[in-house]
């Protein structure tokens, strides 16, 4: 609680106007003690994750030999990433996926304010049960939830049979598999997003619904005209931050429906195709291209997003 | 906590407010909720308890009668998991380490001191929240590979040490603490590493906390990784483990789930042990 309002204190970061030194001169008056400070991490940024992203934009224009060793072969993996039918599904289905887990973040505002309403008993313990998946590890939770998929014992078709539904085959049938993993995702994110959601709610002054209340606007009309507006700037980020995790789609794929199953080779993200391509198929100067080709699609994506958002988000 | 203070101290507010109906809807839709969050893990740990023919039965066994402990030991035969659960807990707690010690560092320098190049370093260092993992990935395995650190916790750990995001946490975490304490601190003399270490490290423990909160759930968790740069089941961390396991030993489903609840139940019960921390650690990082 205390961190947030430090955290939103902290928020525009500006030095002191009257504490910049003068560019000649006493340029450093800490002495050699940032270089101290910083130099340990910017070196293994530098070496892991700066350089890495050069290296990847070159490896993306070569061909990699059986043997090791790679040659300069231009834009072939590119012309390759444009005719291959595995890239554009494997496209299509990290923005199914996408489009699914964005679709539990009206449910997750719903729930929050919920969750958050004044003097609601349990509050607590419901937001530790939402919150539950989400710090579980996405490997075993997937594995759970494989067996409660499954088609043929599984005890989602059973809850379905009480009504009176034939279950289908949830991870191994083409089409479905995909909608299966989006809704684990989903499940999952419920609890992350109610956890920024209600960050954001706190913020809201409660003077503002006693005044609706007196005005007699009824809950559903207060959520709509007070919490909802108010809370736009967190659920954008919840949002950007859910298209991000979108495009990262990996672990619960990988787990859910396993390396061998017949609908993976249709189901497959763009990271799992990267990772395929680079690290069992050994061809990397394709897989780089793959990474490249999701470095700038996640960059268009974030910035639409935020050039959109001035239509609809209210920054108070 | 803060909603119930809000409740206390202004009893006259919820008065007005709340005077209208109860919460009983709400509690209506919460619970249903809550039974769909919790009742995988149940359904994990009956399945764990019962017998292979249970959990394959039609309809589904709910109480399995005899409980199988047994699925447990085998768990230990079926994977190296005390070797699996080493490695996961060493790579945890060095990049733990790692992390705290170099966030929290170059997280102050950024946000306190005054050197050349500082708006282009960190500029560099943010671009990097911008980029997904895969691009790192090829080159980091290289480096991994070059440094013969393939099957080793080392490899493991390595890139994970160094964290654009936790600097820039602590960044902002160091800009909003008052500036009267530090000034004060140089005036009596104080070098700025002991400004740091003993005026505002002690003052940051908040979001060294929610620092090491992050990292221990992306640590433990974390699968893509551990998979690429292992190979040998007895030098993965559990999370690699599990999937592998999955993949060569699909039909052994109760020690499956046996194996899933063990992997998974260490950052569980941390988290039930800590809710109140995690979640604000959550929900700072959220802000940043």
């Amino acid at each position: 609680m205390s961190l947030n309002t430090v955290a939103k204190a902290g928020a525009p970061g500006r030095a002191p106007a009257g504490r910049r030194a003068s560019r000649l001169g006493r340029s450093n008056p800490d002495g050699i003690w940032p270089v101290v400070f910083v130099l340990p991490l910017f070196l293994g940024v530098a070496v892991f994750y700066l350089f890495p992203i050069i290296q990847t934009a070159y490896f993306s224009f070569t061909t990699w030999g059986v043997f090791g060793g790679s040659t300069f072969t231009g834009l072939e993996n590119y012309s390759k990433l444009a005719t291959d039918p595995q890239v554009g599904r494997a496209l299509l289905n990290t923005l199914i996926y996408t489009v699914v887990v964005l679709a539990g973040v009206p449910i997750a505002v719903g729930l929050a304010s919920l969750v958050n309403r004044p003097g609601l008993r349990f509050s607590k313990t419901y937001r530790t049960m939402f919150f539950l998946p989400y710090v579980a590890m996405p490997v075993a939770i997937s594995m759970v939830w494989r067996m409660i998929y499954n088609g043929d014992f599984g005890v989602l078709n059973y809850f379905l049979s009480l009504f009176g539904i034939l279950g289908p085959h949830w991870v191994s049938t083409d089409g479905l598999a995909l909608i299966s993993v989006a809704l684990l995702g989903l499940w999952i994110s419920i609890g992350f997003n109610m956890i920024i959601l209600s960050a954001g709610l706190k913020g809201i002054p409660v003077e503002l619904y006693e005044a609706a209340s007196i005005d007699g606007a009824s809950r559903f009309r207060q959520f709509r005209q007070i919490t909802v507006p108010l809370l736009t700037p967190s659920i954008f980020f919840v949002m950007v931050i859910t298209i991000i995790n979108g495009f990262q789609l990996f672990d619960l794929l990988y787990t859910l429906l396993g390396t061998t199953n017949p609908a993976m080779a249709r189901s497959q993200s763009l990271v799992y195709l990267f990772y395929n391509e680079s690290f069992i198929q050994n061809d990397k100067g394709y897989g780089a291209a793959i990474a490249i080709l999701v470095l700038v699609l996640v960059g268009i994506f974030t910035a639409v997003q935020f050039r959109f958002q001035r239509r609809w988000v209210n920054y108070v | 906590m803060s909603e119930l203070t809000v409740g206390r101290t202004r009893p006259k507010a919820r008065k007005i407010v709340r005077r209208d109906g109860s919460h009983a809807l709400a509690h209506t839709v919460l619970i249903i909720g809550s039974i769909i969050m919790i009742f995988p893990f149940a359904w994990q740990i009956i399945m764990s308890l019962s017998t292979n023919s249970q959990v394959m039965s039609i309809p589904p066994t709910f109480w399995p009668g005899d409980l199988q402990w047994k699925n447990f030991a085998d768990v230990f035969t079926v994977m190296p998991f005390m070797s699996q659960f080493w490695v996961s807990i060493t790579i945890t707690v060095v990049r733990v380490l790692g992390q705290v010690v170099l966030c929290s560092m170059a997280g102050y320098a950024f946000a306190r001191m005054r050197f050349s190049f500082k708006g282009v370093v960190l500029g560099l260092i943010l671009a990097i929240l911008m980029v997904p993992s895969q691009v790192f990935l090829i080159p980091q395995y290289q480096i991994v590979q070059n440094l013969g650190w393939l099957n080793t916790s080392a490899g493991i750990i390595a890139p994970g040490i160094f964290s654009a995001f936790g600097t820039f946490m602590m960044r902002q975490f160091f800009l909003g603490l008052p500036l009267e304490l530090e000034e004060a601190a140089r005036l009596d003399g104080c070098n700025p590493f002991q400004t740091f270490w003993r005026i505002m490290l002690p003052l940051a423990k908040p979001g060294l906390s929610a620092l090491a909160i992050i990292t221990v759930l992306w640590s433990w968790n974390d699968l893509l990784w551990p998979l690429v740069v292992t190979t040998y089941a007895q030098n993965m961390p559990l999370s690699a483990g599990l999937a592998t396991l999955q993949g060569q030993n699909a039909t052994n489903y109760p020690v499956l789930m046996a194996a899933s609840l063990l992997a998974s139940a260490p950052v569980l019960i941390l988290f039930l042990a800590m809710q109140r921390r995690v979640i604000d650690g959550i929900a700072f990082s959220g802000m940043k």
